[in-house]
């Protein structure tokens, strides 16, 4: 058995504990790589059934056209049932991330409206497509992670895991967030990507795109809602994004690589890692770790 | 450009890394994920500039910090977790589960091992074989490992020196003797400067066997594998309309193809594989680690927590194994109380019965024990309420491993893994007799019954049991008590007073009382039980319906009062310990079928309650 196969085998067995186990289960979906490959890992589980959990989407109002588009098609295609939560609250009140910083909104837009959505289905368990290799926080995480009723993680009270066997039992108001593609490495999900023929956003490769450079890091100007500061006139350059998240907070990297297999070769070449694309993480010393505390995906 | 390509044929290999503090793993570790190239500039620049602040030297790398983001955990007093590390070489793609060196962890070196292939064993070739070096050895062996690298480090220390290297290795395999281990390689090394890691080192022409990097590369894990039975814990049953029932799991031992006759434990059934289902295609067959869903030919009732199995060779079944068990909780573990057992896909209530002594982990000895505090490793008899299937350890990691939870915190505090049944019920077989309870209870005229009393000491069971028992005789009914004193006399004469005592003791009153009332005779039994779950247990022994629980509720103030054996003075005297009502929990029924308050009522009265209500049941008539 190949290595993808193993992961895959490993993932489906994960996804299938969360069906059997809870008794109202989602699967978080970001439209990115990762939740591209979740998605597809949950239709192999299931089949010939579809899979018996909706898909949930945080919509922050500030993601990629593409993005939505795609997340639409998508849903269509596989028949899945679609479930959008907005915190309507924080977008009335024009929180975003020029005016607040990235704390703020990521706080807001995310952690919050996550808590929100859960809350208001009352789901006990939560599907995400976080990985072990993304961040050191994460490396620690257990595949079922718990959180009690405030949806909060506690790092010093974790659930041991030994061999296969998830302790899925929790007390009413609580709940677990599950991490099927734990063991998988960027790498991993592009060839896998590549393998399965999986339908990801066409932002992933290089195309020649409007961008400004600030800080070093360069953001595509997808539409109006970027705020051109003064003297700044947008460029053409040819770029893709390794991440996908929030377009504000997502820096595109100059790339020729327009086909997955040259995706590949980048990703093998690659100098930096994913998630410096991502300035959530900087925001501070144990950012990430701390945002997990908060509920967090 | 990296070494990896784009093909994606390569296997996975997960191994663990374990040894002493400062054996060097973190910086193995670290000269790993550097010469594969996996360190990503922005990583190395952040470490670059701790190690000069560390070293106080510019040039120097010190590559532990890749992986030491636990080096902040032990400052802060977090627990020290296993960390899950990852990196491919053309030939391999890696997963590493880190594991802390200290003694105390034993419980997270198990979680890592638990799913690993293969253990490297550090040793600093200065300090040779440590109490660590042991302990790892047999907790690695326990968990199944069949395979060890047993890499010797800081050779540079010793200049290279072939007899330290060859004393150290010697000295191990004869350590490793006692035991299950298949291959042991040893491979002299130094992590810091790289020698043996991916490159042969001119340091040491005298080592002619593989770099560190290549056997791991080449080593095949499954060559030494016994050609297992097929197993298949069912995870899920896959109903998406009328035309289609099949039973999604992952294929945890053996193979299996379509046509092929299989057996449903723990129910016994057979079939044939009618289809293998899958995404991509129906299959012919499927094999040893395989996620698929499976079609059988008829109609057989599956669900979730059974195991599919090769016919001529299933899974066991028992209600009762031995086991190794690691206690992972803080507070030691009691033995009789429930706890949620999961065995493969399968839950079911379970109780440690006994513990029959605990593995010395530094010797691989068996020593006695009373109990089992956190990070020991207990030889201990385990009862499932039903039977449940499942395989020696040994034999299949995934049949023959279980956790226990706890039923309130929900918490994992062990992890088990069976040696053996003890149970034989399975090989034995119930003899049909020609009467039935139904015909000896008609010529009795009565329904049987057992009225089971609970109450503290002194809340006046036994008076009332003699006043129902002589009540229901005068009516010619035919009776017997079973009295928690008089049992203690002869069948329980063996048993003391521990809580596992006290559970077998309820356990043999409930089977003596299922037997009665075969026998067709209303059952009175007169026993403290203080515990829900023990009740619980008894209710579940006895016939649906015939159970009728008790409750003679006086409050403890009225029994210290009676103290009628003297046993509350002794109690607050120090004098007993466990004393029910005292320094032992008593939980009061909550949904007892009779609620009996004796204050203020005089036995003779209770005991007419009593026996009217077996009359408006129905006891009191064929």
């Amino acid at each position: 058995m190949d290595h993808l196969s193993n992961l895959e085998a490993e993932s489906i067995y994960i996804i299938r504990e969360v069906a059997a186990s809870f008794e109202r289960p989602v699967m978080m979906y970001s439209i990115g790589k990762d939740s591209s490959v979740l998605l597809h890992l949950a239709l192999k589980a299931f089949y010939p059934s579809i899979p018996p959990f909706p898909i949930l989407h945080i919509d922050t109002s500030w993601k990629f056209r593409e993005m939505i588009a795609f997340r639409d098609q998508r849903m269509a295609e596989t028949g899945m049932k679609l479930l959008v939560h907005r915190n309507e609250d924080a977008i009335a009140r024009g929180i975003n991330v020029f005016t607040h910083g990235s704390g703020v909104h990521t706080d807001e837009l995310k952690t919050v409206a996550l808590r929100q959505a859960l809350d208001l289905h009352k789901f006990d368990c939560a599907i995400g497509g976080a990985r072990r290799d993304e961040e050191r926080s994460r490396a620690k995480e257990r595949i079922m992670s718990f959180r009690n009723q405030h949806h909060r993680w506690d790092p010093k009270r974790q659930r041991p895991e030994l061999w296969q066997l998830y302790n899925t039992r929790i007390a009413p108001g609580e709940s677990v967030r599950a991490f099927p593609i734990s063991n998988w490495t960027e790498l991993d999900i592009w060839q896998y990507i590549r393998r399965e023929k999986i339908p990801v956003v066409p932002l992933y490769f290089a195309k020649m795109r409007p961008t400004v450079v600030r800080d070093g890091q360069i953001l595509m100007v997808d539409d109006e809602r970027l705020p051109l500061n003064d003297g700044e006139t947008p460029q053409m350059r040819m770029i893709r994004f390794r991440t996908l998240g929030c377009y504000p907070l997502t820096a595109a990297v100059e790339s020729e690589a327009t086909t997955i297999e040259e995706v590949v070769y980048e990703t093998l070449s690659a100098k930096t890692s994913e998630r410096a694309g991502r300035m959530i993480d900087y925001d501070k010393p144990g950012s990430m770790e701390q945002k997990k505390i908060e509920g967090y995906f | 450009m990296s070494q990896v390509t784009l093909d994606s044929t390569r296997s996975l290999l997960r191994f663990l890394t374990c040894g002493s503090v400062d054996d060097g793993k973190s910086t193995l570790i670290g000269r790993l994920l550097y010469d594969a190239q996996l360190i990503f500039e922005d990583q190395l620049r952040g470490i670059a500039i701790e190690s000069q602040r560390k070293l106080g030297d510019e040039a120097a790398l010190d590559l532990s910090l890749l992986v030491d983001g636990l080096q902040a955990e032990r400052e802060q007093g977090i627990t020290i977790d296993v960390a899950y590390r990852f990196f491919s070489t053309a030939k391999r793609r890696f997963i590493v589960a880190d594991t802390p060196g200290h003694e105390q962890y034993t419980r997270n070196m198990a979680t890592g091992a638990s799913t690993a292939d293969l253990a490297v064993l550090l040793v600093d070739a200065r300090k040779g074989l440590l109490v660590q070096t042991h302990r790892h050895s047999c907790i690695a062996s326990l968990l199944g490992i069949r395979h060890v690298v047993l890499a010797i480090n800081k050779m540079d220390l010793v200049d290279f020196d072939e007899r330290i290297f060859r004393t150290i290795e010697t000295q191990y395999r004869e350590f490793a003797r006692q035991l299950n281990f298949t291959s042991i390689t040893a491979i002299p090394l130094s992590a810091l400067n790289g020698d043996n890691v991916f490159r042969h080192s001119n340091n040491m022409p005298w080592y002619q066997g593989s770099t560190f990097m290549s056997f791991l590369e080449e080593v095949d894990i499954d060559a030494t594998r016994e050609p297992e039975p097929f197993r298949m814990p069912v995870q899920w049953v896959n109903r998406p309309h009328q035309d289609f029932r099949g039973f999604s799991g992952t294929i945890d031992g053996g193979m299996v193809t379509v046509g092929d006759l299989v057996r449903i434990q723990p129910m016994g059934t057979t079939a044939h594989i009618q289809r293998i289902a899958h995404f991509d295609g129906d299959k012919n067959s499927a094999a040893r680690g395989e996620a698929v869903t499976l079609v059988l030919d008829r109609d057989v009732d599956v669900s979730r927590g059974a195991v599919i199995c090769s016919a001529d060779q299933p899974a066991s079944i028992a209600e009762r194994v031995e086991a190794h068990v690691l206690w992972m909780h803080e507070s030691p573990v009691q033995p009789g109380r429930q706890y949620l057992c999961k065995l493969g896909t399968a839950t079911v209530p379970a109780v440690i019965t006994k513990i029959n002594g605990k593995i010395d982990v530094n010797s691989m000895q068996r020593i006695s024990a009373e109990q089992l505090d956190m990070n020991e490793i207990g030889i201990c008899v385990v009862q499932f309420e039903s039977p449940i299937p499942h395989d020696v350890y040994p034999a299949n990691r995934h049949t023959g491993g279980f956790i226990f939870i706890d039923r309130i915190s929900n918490e994992t505090v062990a992890a088990g893994m069976i040696i053996s049944d003890v149970s034989v019920a399975r090989n034995i077989t119930w003899q049909q007799h020609d009467i039935s309870k139904a015909t000896r209870s008609a010529l009795k005229n009565q329904k049987p019954g057992v009225l089971w009393l609970t109450g503290l000491s002194g809340a006046g069971k036994s008076t009332i049991a003699n006043l129902v028992e002589r009540a229901l005789a005068a009516e010619g009914k035919h009776t017997y008590i079973l009295d928690g004193d008089n049992i203690r006399h002869g069948l329980s004469s063996d048993l003391g007073f521990a809580a596992a005592d006290r559970i077998e003791n309820i356990r043999r009153v409930s089977e003596v009382a299922r037997l009665l009332t075969d026998a067709g005779l209303i059952v009175i039994v007169s026993l403290i039980s203080p515990y829900q779950s023990e009740r619980d247990r008894a209710r579940r022994t006895i016939v649906a319906g015939e159970f009728i629980e008790v409750f003679i509720d006086t409050p403890l103030e009225e029994c210290e009062r009676r103290d009628p054996k003297g046993l509350y003075r002794r109690a607050r005297a120090g004098e007993i310990r466990g004393m029910t009502g005292i320094d032992s929990p008593y939980e009061a029924p909550s949904h007892p079928e009779i609620h009996i308050e004796t204050v203020n009522r005089a036995p003779e009265e209770s005991a007419i309650m009593i026996v009217e209500w077996l009359r408006t049941h129905g006891h009191l008539h064929a």
